[in-house]
């Protein structure tokens, strides 16, 4: 499975790099475009010191600890929100007959290795905060945990986002509510939003395991929202239930598929 | 689309796209040369106007993700003015109007990009028969983007309003002389975004490849129109020269006019400065390209 998704990536990556200076440039700008979001983030420090009760520093830790398995993400499965218009292209069909799992086939098509420029940009603004907060040396083997969290939580909520293609044919930009819009969300503490929200995205689509309630225990603090100290180790537990949803949709999905019958 | 053997089929029509063929409203403007009229451009905003209004579905969408996205950027907003209230003389509600109003402006004046299909045309060569059509090509393609950007605010912009009265509340103007204002300040800030995205679709010409450029207008007028955050957040002289260039004419400057912060008179200036200058520039480049297609035998 890897090894095909890898094969797969690398032509696609073959393909980008015919044209070096195009790639280059699509690096650099994509690393802009996400750099935009912290650009965002200085310009509101620079009018007050704490927002919603995080320093600039917490934020940006915040920001890269969502980031960068969101960008990993969009990097690696992100593709799969395609599915609409493989769908109306009919080369869907295509996929489905070809002797690799059509959700490999799905992510790997078009693969775009330019995002890698935006994993690497994450990771710096990660790495900064790490190195610029006074963090408890016992709390920070939390931060690999909460990185591969959030990459699983992204990776199925995107995979939820192809499956509920297969109803929202026409649709799609649907999706990006909740894919792109849980990286916007994930980039601030969730201290700034709505109760209601936060109580959503908590139970509902486990978001704030991403990197909010990990990110709690890691800065030693406690929750705005009083939830106990036990749902800060939740996150492997949340992340897990919902890739397993996310499975069964998209086993769904592709079982109900049904093609023009022609 | 028309392909440029359907132009041969019709030697008499070398005009023909697929909107002037016999028959039709088009053919008749031709054959009664009224073609460089009013009326055509009213006829072709009307075109652009149902040309989109054929996708509700995909409007819908985007108007439910600019909604969400207004939500989410609302509480950073009000966090923010908490912090710091009266900031930019905006008070918490000003602040949250705002973000929803620039919100309802990215499917009108395309924030995100896109909206035109120059690109492809250049491309394929379908470029040649646009040149030749019976009116200029900007004003002809502007005329459709005017159309697009009345379906769009209908569509695109009204829900993020709605969904911000819901949840936040937002100030509505009561002087119908400030509506009139906001509506022609929207009106400008699509003609200037629409130059702007001209002039990007034509780089095309002379770049093999569009996607950076894309890309790059992209990131500019996402930052620099102020749909992120208010420009009159970024401090000192920067934020007096970001309020100066064309962007801010694209979602700063009619957003102001909304909240009544600013006065529609310099603001409407601002804008048609701009925009005629962007237009400027485009009628140079489409002459430009004229001339690179007569060369390259398209």
């Amino acid at each position: 499975m890897v090894r095909t998704y890898a094969l797969l990536a690398w032509t696609w990556t073959r393909a980008a790099m015919a044209y070096r200076a195009s790639f280059a440039l699509m690096v650099v700008l994509g690393v802009c475009v996400t750099a935009t979001d912290v650009a965002v983030i200085l310009v509101i420090f620079s009018h007050t010191t704490a927002l919603a009760g995080f320093t600039r520093d917490e934020v940006l830790f915040l920001y890269g600890a969502a980031g960068l398995p969101f960008a990993l993400c969009d990097l690696l499965v992100s593709n799969v929100d395609r599915v609409s218009q493989h769908i109306r292209a009919g080369t869907l069909d295509t996929m489905l007959v070809r002797p690799v799992g059509t959700w490999i086939q799905l992510a790997a098509d078009r693969f775009a290795p330019t995002r890698a420029g935006r994993v690497l940009q994450a990771a710096a603004v990660l790495g900064y905060a790490l190195a610029v907060l006074d963090l408890d040396a016992g709390r920070l083997w939390m931060v690999p945990v909460m990185l591969a969290t959030g990459t699983v939580i992204f990776a199925a909520i995107w995979t939820l986002g192809g499956a509920a293609q297969f109803l929202l044919t026409d649709a799609p930009e649907v999706i990006n509510s909740f894919t792109y819009g849980g990286g916007q969300l994930t980039q601030y503490p969730l201290s700034v939003y709505g109760r209601d929200l936060v109580r959503g995205v908590t139970y509902v689509l486990p978001l704030a395991f991403v990197n909010w309630q990990p990110a709690l225990y890691v800065l030693d603090r406690d929750d705005p929202f009083g939830t106990p100290g036990f749902v800060r180790f939740l996150g492997p537990v949340a992340a897990a239930v919902l890739a397993l949803l996310a499975g069964l949709a998209w086993r769904q999905g592709i079982r109900h598929y049904r093609s023009t019958g022609s | 689309m028309p392909s440029p053997r359907r132009a041969d089929h019709n030697p008499g029509l070398p005009l023909a796209g697929p909107r002037a063929g016999p028959g039709t409203a088009c053919h008749r403007a031709i054959t009664l040369r009224r073609c460089v009229s009013f009326s055509l451009y009213a006829r072709l905003a009307g075109y652009g106007f149902r040309k989109h209004a054929t996708y509700v579905g995909a409007a819908l969408a985007g108007a439910f993700t600019n909604s969400v996205f207004g939500v989410l950027r609302a509480y950073i907003l009000i966090a923010l003015w908490q912090a710091r209230p009266g900031l930019a003389g905006y008070d918490v509600t000003a602040a949250v109007t705002f973000c929803f109003v620039t919100q309802a402006f990215i499917g009108p004046m395309q924030l995100l990009g896109g909206g035109l299909t120059l690109p492809e045309r250049i491309r394929t060569g379908d470029i040649a028969l646009d040149l030749v059509r019976p009116a200029p090509l900007q004003l002809w393609l502007l005329a459709e983007d005017l159309g697009r950007a009345a379906y769009q605010l209908l569509l695109r912009g009204l829900p993020p309003m709605l969904a911000g009265a819901a949840v936040f509340g937002i100030t509505v103007p009561r002087d119908p002389a400030r509506w009139a204002g906001v509506l022609a300040c929207v009106t400008a800030g699509v003609v200037v975004s629409f130059a702007w995205r001209y002039l990007v679709c034509l780089s095309v010409c002379w770049l093999a490849d569009d996607r950076g450029v894309m890309v790059c207008s992209m990131l500019l007028t996402t930052l620099l129109s102020g749909m992120m955050v208010p420009l009159t957040l970024f401090p000192g002289a920067l934020g007096e020269l970001v309020r100066a260039l064309p962007w801010a004419a694209m979602a700063q400057a009619p957003a102001d006019v909304y909240l009544g912060t600013a006065p529609a008179g310099p603001t409407l200036a601002f804008q048609a400065a701009w925009g005629a200058a962007l237009l400027a520039l485009g009628a140079l480049a489409t002459r430009a390209v004229r001339h690179r297609v007569v060369i390259q035998g398209g």
